[in-house]
């Protein structure tokens, strides 16, 4: 790219004049009103814990870019990394200790990103990464929940011991005991009405996903509101599994990537030890992104048929 | 019927041989470069895996344990699965070529794959019946193809990108071997383990 007289390209040659600053940029204006609420909810704390969490992410970023010795300057300035540093601290309790919040960025940024090329090239969601190492790590630091200065449930954890639900107004508002990002039902889908206005999320991901959840939750006889505004699934709807680099490309293959997601959420609620399973569903779907696009390509135009 | 299949889904996914209980890695490494011959090899490996489900439980049960010679089992299943599979190899080159040619070049590589003795030494553990075991060993050899054709799909992608040089091969393999596993933590407790 820094021979601007002469640039020789494949097809296609018409461009949409997205760049990947632009559409990071969009990305965190999108999760503005979901941090207010986190701000709201969860006090300094949570501020504290998306600042570190940044700031993980950026510095750890940098390091390896300045070890790999590409310029520094345009990594950072993409913006990848301040959104990977505001995702995972949107799936991090509000009790994280600031020092775990750290070490969850700098091993999604490492393990999840750089050790496979950096962005474009991973595999799975770096702070999908992040989170599931601090998870196995530190079983007990994720799953202390405080609302209102009281320990309390996630309303998922809460169904799980009494079968009882949580008022759908508390899970629409959020004011609910969870993660950072997630408990905030209506914030979220506004910074996704924004991204979708945008073009920078693929509806059918986030449709298929949500979508396949309120099926299987109604063919089971559950309740759909229920298990579609709780658990985070909303912020993984609009903001995980939308992921570009690590969802597929072809639209057939989005189809079943995201209703495999959605099938394995209700197959780990359900069934499983683990009361959430956002997190899992993505990273066990991001494992399978190379056959789908390899299986289920779409049809490329001009293709003649091959009967 | 509901019992087999708890047997099955639980051997693919909450105690994946690959993923969870770490058995077999030589051939997930080694085999896992393409897809295609992972899949070959995660048939070839349900194949024999079947096979040394049935010698072995007849083995255990009609024959270690009426004579009291339970300590020989390790020894004893060893030698009875790799020439077993050697049998099998010979038969298949003069019966079916094509079915030869398919997984030929992969049994002789796993006939001593520490995959294959453990689950001959699990069925016993785990009391399993005949039945029991051989969808035990089933669902072992489609949760081994599983791990292995996602590894493959996902190092055929990563073959064109910009990964430091250092970590090509069995150093992203096995780093990746571990966030999958991470992933499937996440069926811990599906179906009682």
């Amino acid at each position: 790219m820094e021979d601007k007289k002469l640039l020789i390209t494949p097809a296609p040659h018409i461009r949409s004049g997205d760049t990947v600053p632009g559409v990071m940029e969009g990305v965190i204006f999108a999760l503005v009103p979901a941090m207010f609420a986190a701000a709201y909810f969860f006090g300094f704390a949570a501020l504290q814990i998306i600042l570190t969490c940044i700031l993980a992410c950026v510095v750890t970023e940098a390091l390896w870019v300045y070890a790999r010795k590409k310029d520094v300057r345009a990594y950072l300035g993409d913006g990848s990394a301040v959104v990977t540093g505001i995702l995972l601290a949107f799936t991090l309790p509000p009790t994280t200790p600031l020092w775990t919040a750290a070490l969850g960025g700098i091993i999604g940024i490492s393990l999840g990103k750089h050790i496979f090329g950096g962005l474009g090239y991973n595999v799975f969601n770096p702070a999908l990464v992040g989170r599931a190492f601090l998870t196995v790590s530190f079983p007990s630091l994720m799953t202390n929940w405080v609302f209102d200065g009281v320990t309390v449930a996630t309303p998922l954890e809460h169904y799980a011991a009494t079968e009882y639900i949580t008022s759908y107004w508390d899970l629409f508002v959020g004011s609910i005991g969870g993660c950072l990002g997630e408990t905030s039902a209506i914030l979220i889908l506004l910074g996704g009405a924004y991204l979708l206005y945008r073009g920078i999320i693929d509806w059918r991901l986030a449709l298929g996903y949500a979508g396949t959840v309120v099926i299987f939750a109604l063919l089971l006889g559950r309740d759909p509101i229920f298990h579609l505004f709780s658990g985070g699934l909303i912020l993984g709807a609009i903001f995980m599994i939308t992921d570009p680099v690590t969802s597929p490309i072809g639209r057939k293959a989005r189809w079943v990537y995201a209703i495999g997601a959605g099938l394995l959420v209700m197959v780990i609620r359900i069934w499983g030890a683990a009361p959430g399973g956002v997190l899992y569903s993505i990273l066990l779907m991001n494992a399978t992104v190379p056959l789908l696009d390899r299986y289920l390509p779409d049809r490329i135009f001009g293709e003649v048929s091959k009967k | 019927m509901e019992n087999l299949l708890l047997i099955f889904a639980g051997t693919v996914l909450v105690n994946n041989f690959v993923l969870a209980q770490f058995l077999g890695i030589c051939p997930y490494l080694g085999v896992s470069r393409q897809v295609d011959t992972a899949f070959s090899m995660g048939m070839a490996v349900t194949f024999v895996m079947t096979m040394a489900a049935m010698v072995t439980f007849f083995i255990q049960n009609y024959l270690l344990i009426p004579l009291g010679l339970e300590y020989l089992q390790t020894v004893s299943f060893i030698l009875v699965i790799a020439s077993l599979v050697q049998l099998v190899e010979i038969f298949l080159r003069k019966v079916s070529p094509v079915l030869y040619r398919a997984l030929g070049i992969f049994l002789p590589l796993i006939t001593t794959n520490c995959a294959i003795m453990g689950l001959a030494l699990l069925i016993p553990r785990e009391g399993y019946n005949f039945i029991e075991a051989i969808v035990f060993a089933l669902g072992a050899g489609v949760g081994f193809t599983l791990a292995i054709v996602l590894m493959a799909g996902l190092r055929e992608q990563l073959e064109m990108s910009d990964m430091p040089q250092a970590l090509r091969g069995g150093a992203i393999t096995l780093i990746m071997a571990g966030l999958m596993a991470m992933a499937f933590m996440g069926f811990a407790g599906v179906i009682g383990t």
